[in-house]
């Protein structure tokens, strides 16, 4: 206080303002060192854990985005290319073919394709896509669980608060490092078997 | 299993039942070959005679991170900006045109997150969670306009925060509201701000980011309930002038505070104030202080009564918002889907009737134990508890703070504005008829 009162140019007023300036910038450097120190050079991305998710369908409808973000991917290596998949045909369907009647997808958005006897390929068209995860609860049941739901990262908002994050029932979502934004559960490792 | 890969595999065919059986049955010995090794399919990948190759998953990736760093570049360059014109140009047109910039930019390009409000969020985050890593980005949106405030003033909210360039476009036909009710919803934003850091650091929910009137604006896509929250909002911008940032915006609190001491704020006149009352009536916002000429308006006892209920008010008001918030942690940690999930499962619900929620669904897919959640929803819950004396505590304390600011009077001779309270929006300044 008393260099204050020795300098008759400096008011009381200014002195206050001085020092409440001072530690105000004291304090907000302290507060982005501390701050700083749990900071990544990375940006995050929301990721979800597919073997988290249980494919309640809320994806569809919470983002933000419309349609969703999420998508389903089909990770070919972990295909058993069915002819009766059951991710693509409603449960109880006898004739395997692409008739829009036999199909799970709402949006008739995986197209099959024949490749050799008896195996097809199944190829999500992502345009059509709005992330249900009806077929990736078909798959998981029936089949290698290769269809499973991704937050396409191309598609993300990456808002602040994800909507979907908020809404899973499961606690399926994440912020990860965006070096690496997807995770492919069961690709490359052991998936438990639920038979 | 395998029964099931027997339908399975015959599923597959519609070859002559012989040869469809032997197939089967080796498929099946294949399979099961297979399924030892690996244990991981259970169709493992055919191996094609016909030369397929199996396509690539593709996996695009996100935005590149350069944008993200251009991002905090045109922050820094807006502030800058908008700094040179308020202060030094003194112009409101160059002030309005870098309002509609940043509207365009960080609102409708960036769609308005990354924002410096949310921000808070993160940080909180970051300080009370080891796990979390908050983006360098992130951080520069939260610091750049403290410091900038801190210097010059909330030239920030003046022309680059979007929300407030976009309110501030709107406000067509501000109406005075009178400086009691503006104090009392000046209040809302401090217990915004307390509830946001309550949940960030419980990490249970972001509500500034949940509850934001504007996104769901720039990006064209929200909810019913917050497209009539927005429209509310903005229909009364156009006579309430900024309605957002007085009453609700919790990151103008922690601007209010520093803008009392920046070092360089805006003045209304660029020397000498003539008292010519021209600007009397010019803020949309409310926040010019009239001269108030008389040093000591009571007799020294007065003034003595008036520190000491002052003295008072404070630790009061304190204790009781404490004693309250404590009282409260149980319902506030109800918005914890953890603490929601284990209450659930304590008090089931009496009627049957009602199906299941997918949440419960998923919490006994999950195969966790109950006693487990229990455990956490409970540090959870001793969390709030603690949360809400501090809670209640910082809110009681503002209260009795702005009730003990109106009991004191500040001598004054000039026309000035409320360095807490204004935009920097420079409105004022073209009332004033001093212009060198």
């Amino acid at each position: 206080m008393h260099e204050g009162g020795k300098d008759k140019t400096v008011g009381r007023r200014t002195f206050i303002r001085n020092g409440v300036q001072i530690s105000i910038a004291v304090g907000l450097g302290g507060i982005a060192t501390l701050v700083a120190t749990k900071a990544g050079g990375d940006e995050f991305v929301w990721q979800l854990d597919p073997s988290k998710c249980t494919q309640c369908g809320r994806c569809a409808n919470s983002c933000v985005k419309s349609p969703s973000a999420v998508k389903c991917v089909h990770v070919y290596a972990m295909c058993g290319y069915c002819d009766l998949c059951g991710g693509y045909f409603l449960p109880e369907t006898k004739i395997l073919d692409t008739a829009a009647e036999h199909q799970l997808c709402p949006t008739k958005a995986i197209k099959r394709t024949f490749i050799e006897d008896p195996f097809f390929q199944y190829t999500i068209e992502e345009d059509l896509c709005i992330g249900c995860g009806k077929c990736v609860k078909g798959c998981d049941a029936f089949g290698n669980g290769s269809l499973q739901l991704q937050v396409r990262q191309n598609l993300c908002d990456n808002c602040n608060e994800c909507a979907i994050a908020r809404n899973c029932p499961s606690d399926a979502y994440s912020r990860v490092p965006a070096d690496k934004p997807y995770l492919l559960n069961g690709f490359g490792k052991e998936k438990p078997d639920i038979t | 299993m395998d029964l099931g890969k027997k339908n399975r595999t015959s599923h597959r065919k519609r070859k002559p039942v012989k040869k469809g059986i032997a197939l089967a049955v080796l498929t099946l010995l294949f399979a099961w070959q297979m399924a030892s090794t690996y244990a991981i399919q259970r169709f493992p990948k055919p191996e094609f005679e016909s030369g397929y190759i199996t396509p690539e998953t593709l996996l695009p990736t996100p935005r590149a991170e350069i944008l993200e760093v251009m991002d905090v570049a045109v922050l820094l360059m807006a502030l800058s900006l908008v700094t040179w014109a308020v202060l030094k140009r003194r112009s409101r047109n160059l002030v309005f045109w870098i309002s509609v910039f940043s509207l365009a930019y960080f609102g409708f390009y960036r769609e308005g997150c990354v924002c410096s409000i949310g921000a808070i969020q993160n940080v909180t985050l970051a300080l009370s969670s080891g796990s979390y890593i908050i983006p360098w980005t992130v951080l520069a949106f939260f610091m750049a306009p403290l410091v900038f405030t801190l210097a010059f003033g909330r030239t920030f909210c003046a022309g680059v925060c979007p929300f407030g360039a976009f309110q501030d476009l709107i406000s067509w036909r501000p109406q005075k509201i009178g400086p009691q009710l503006n104090a009392v919803l000046g209040v809302i934003p401090y217990i915004y701000l307390a509830l946001a850091v309550l949940y960030a650091a419980t990490k249970t929910d972001f509500i500034i980011c949940r509850y934001d009137p504007f996104v769901g604006i720039f990006r064209f896509d929200a909810t019913f309930g917050m497209f009539l929250f927005a429209g509310v909002l903005l229909l009364s911008g156009i006579f309430i002038a900024r309605p957002y940032c007085r009453f609700l915006c919790p990151y103008g609190v922690l601007l209010n505070w520093i803008s009392r001491f920046s070092r360089h704020h805006m003045t209304i006149t660029p020397s000498v104030c003539i008292q010519c009352r021209l600007c009397e009536d010019s803020c949309p916002y409310e926040c010019i202080e009239k001269p108030v000429t008389v040093k000591n308006p009571d007799s020294r006892q007065t003034t003595l009564k008036k520190f000491i209920l002052a003295i008072l008010l404070m630790p009061f008001f304190m204790l009781l918002g404490g004693w309250t918030g404590s009282q409260l942690h149980e319902s506030l940690a109800l918005v914890n889907g953890k603490v929601w999930m284990a209450n659930e499962l304590l008090h089931p619900e009496k009627d049957a009737s009602q199906p299941e929620t997918i949440e419960m669904t998923a919490f006994k897919a999950s195969g966790k134990p109950a006693s487990e959640l229990y455990a956490e929803a409970a540090e959870i819950i001793r969390e709030f508890y603690i949360g809400g004396w501090i809670v209640g505590g910082f809110i009681g304390l503002t209260i009795g703070g702005l009730l003990a600011g109106r009991l004191m009077t500040r001598y004054r001779t000039d026309f000035e504005p409320n360095r807490g309270t204004c935009f920097s929006c420079v409105r004022c300044m073209d009332y004033c008829p001093i212009k060198s």
